[in-house]
């Protein structure tokens, strides 16, 4: 991560605390170090308050932009392609099971 | 019971009728070997990214118009950000902030009368791939196991108003929606093989009252008649625990079928989803020209058949609400009515004969094997009294199993009615000679004895005489003897 997000002004309130970026890590297992966990914590929060900017601004009676090129309308037609063979789709597959990932019990 | 009233929303996932994913190529056919039709953009493999599949821009704008829904012409697609196995991505591309269609209703009939649903929505969105749960139940098993093959399969999430007030009311609603849906061809609405699913959000109130209680959201209804137990079962549920004094709790809960209750599966309190605009895929502009195009290939929806059925077949509104409930039977009760012009008995066939066989067997009625002008060749000959009413009945299981002409099958089980006047007299006089105490009976007036004769005539004939002739014959053979 770049230096340039670590310049954090001091006396701002902090939006994302160490136990949030341990939380997305677990949940997109992540494995990062102490260091990695500051890190990403501070420029985090660097790129929030960056975000802040735009707060300021009077957005009323504007249309959202869904994109920010003036792209639109690219569309395929509906024409099947091949898929993946199945020992590639299962090479990330942590564990398997008659062909389909096996995961934790999750309700 | 009376001191509540149950308020309820549906939201309903169908799979639209493409040949290929939302955002990809791989196929959507169904019941394939696991993760058999999945690459990079459905597994969600980094870096991967999706273009829209035209068809199904095409499908959701012709349900929306279906639904009676207004088209956005400006819409796009945004990330719906949660974790779970079934979503690869780490989120759902959804419409959130533009659905593609909105502010719609049906209209459906329930006791009688008919009512307005509203719905809020129509939008476009991929489906997350199948959790299989080990030992069979998502409360019981130990881990789970996942098919990606669903991942990426267009939807339609339909939402209505919480407008509906009884289980009846939902099941009537679903109803309805699977018949536009099937009539404009735009999914093949199986509950069974999930291209149809529901849930329910429920909640109960003081009658009078017009703040929604707090709602719980029910779950794994697999027919329309379980969303309706279901629902009955979740309000009566949330009654007692108001008149306990409790509180209803905001949650999932999932229909037990088994049991026929409803269980708590997970607390759903205000989730955020961190919803924000698809950066990776444009927005979608519609020309008011283009809605136009694709209203224009709408056929014949229901409601508009039913009316015909009524106004110009002078069918009853019952009838016609039975047979275009389902689009085969419409298009069979069309294609009858072609070659044979008596509407009220070709409904009487379709709806006592046609459907009890099919309900009999679990069939559908493309799987089975009678024809329209199978069924108008057999109304004639009973028209024509060439058969009884109760051949016919033997003859159209025979049509509907083998798929044979009536002709033949009469043919073959030597089946034809008896309306040969010279040889039923013969048979009336022997019966007459051999029962004197009916006889009797009936001269003396008590007029019910002729059943007796017409049931020894029937049975000497092997149920074959055409029983009007044999009435009249028989009536005018005894007072004449008399």
């Amino acid at each position: 991560m770049s230096r340039i997000y670590r310049e954090r002004k001091v006396n701002q309130p902090v939006k994302i605390t160490e136990q949030d970026v341990e939380q997305v890590a677990l949940f997109s297992r992540l494995e990062l170090t102490e260091e990695d966990k500051a890190v990403y914590t501070e420029s985090l929060n660097t790129i929030l308050d960056y975000l802040d900017m735009l707060d300021k601004l009077d957005t009323n009676n504007i249309e959202p932009a869904a994109h920010v090129l003036s792209f639109k309308n690219v569309f395929r037609e509906d024409k099947l392609q091949s898929s993946l063979a199945k020992e590639l789709v299962l090479a990330n597959a942590p564990e398997e099971e008659a062909g389909c990932f096996k995961v934790p019990r999750i309700v | 019971m009376n001191r509540y009233e149950a308020v309820i929303g549906l939201e309903v996932h169908v799979e639209l009728k493409t040949d290929t994913k939302l955002f990809c190529g791989c196929s959507t056919e169904f019941g394939k070997e696991p993760n058999t039709q999945v690459c990079p953009v459905c597994l969600g493999l980094p870096g991967a990214v999706g273009v829209l599949n035209k068809k199904v821009v095409e499908l959701a704008t012709k349900a929306g118009l279906a639904l009676n829904c207004a088209i956005g012409t400006y819409t796009w697609f945004d990330r719906k950000n949660y974790y779970y196995p079934d979503l690869p991505k780490g989120f759902q591309i959804s419409q959130v902030f533009r659905p593609i269609a909105y502010q719609g209703h049906l209209d459906i009939d329930v006791n009688g009368a008919t009512k307005r649903v509203n719905i809020t929505r129509a939008h476009i969105e991929e489906d997350p791939g199948k959790l299989v749960h080990s030992g069979g139940s998502i409360t019981t098993s130990r881990y789970s196991c996942v098919d990606y093959n669903r991942s990426g399969m267009p939807l339609i999430e339909i939402v209505s108003e919480p407008e509906m007030h009884s289980g009846e009311e939902a099941k009537a609603y679903l109803e309805k929606l699977k018949a536009i849906l099937e009539c404009i061809a735009v999914s093949d609405v199986k509950m069974e093989q999930g291209s149809l699913r529901c849930d329910a959000n429920v909640s109960v109130r003081p009658v009078g009252t017009t703040t929604l209680g707090t709602k719980t959201e029910i779950k794994n209804m697999n027919s329309f008649r379980s969303v309706q137990y279901a629902i009955e079962y979740e309000v009566e549920r949330q009654i007692d625990v108001l008149e306990d004094g409790g509180r209803v709790i905001q949650e999932t809960r999932g229909w037990d079928e088994n049991r026929g209750i409803t269980v708590s599966m997970r607390n759903k309190e205000n989730p955020d989803y961190r919803c924000f605009i698809e950066p990776e895929l444009t927005p979608i502009e519609l020309t008011e020209e283009w809605i136009e195009e694709v209203k224009a290939s709408i056929p014949e929806l229901p409601d508009a058949r039913r009316k015909r059925l009524v106004e110009e077949h002078g069918l009853p509104e019952y009838d016609a609400g039975v047979i275009t409930s389902s689009l085969a039977l419409a298009e069979f009760f069309d294609a009858t009515l072609k070659e044979f012009p008596d509407a009220k008995s070709i409904s009487n066939w379709i709806m006592g004969e046609l459907l009890r066989l099919l309900n009999a067997r679990n069939m559908e009625l493309s799987e089975a094997k009678i024809t329209p002008s199978g069924l108008a060749a057999l109304l004639k000959l009973i028209e024509k009294g060439s058969i009884s009413n109760k051949m016919a009945k033997e003859i159209v299981e025979v049509m509907f199993v083998e798929g044979k002409e009536p002709d033949q099958i009469i043919k073959e089980k030597g089946m034809s009615q008896i309306s040969d006047e010279g040889q039923l007299a013969q048979i009336i006089a022997e019966v007459i000679a051999k029962n004197p105490k009916s006889v009797a009976d009936y001269q003396a007036g008590k007029k019910q004895a002729i059943g007796f004769l017409v049931g020894q005539i029937m049975k000497a004939t092997k149920g074959q005489a055409n029983p009007g002739l044999v009435n009249t014959m028989l009536r005018d053979k005894l007072t004449e003897e008399a």
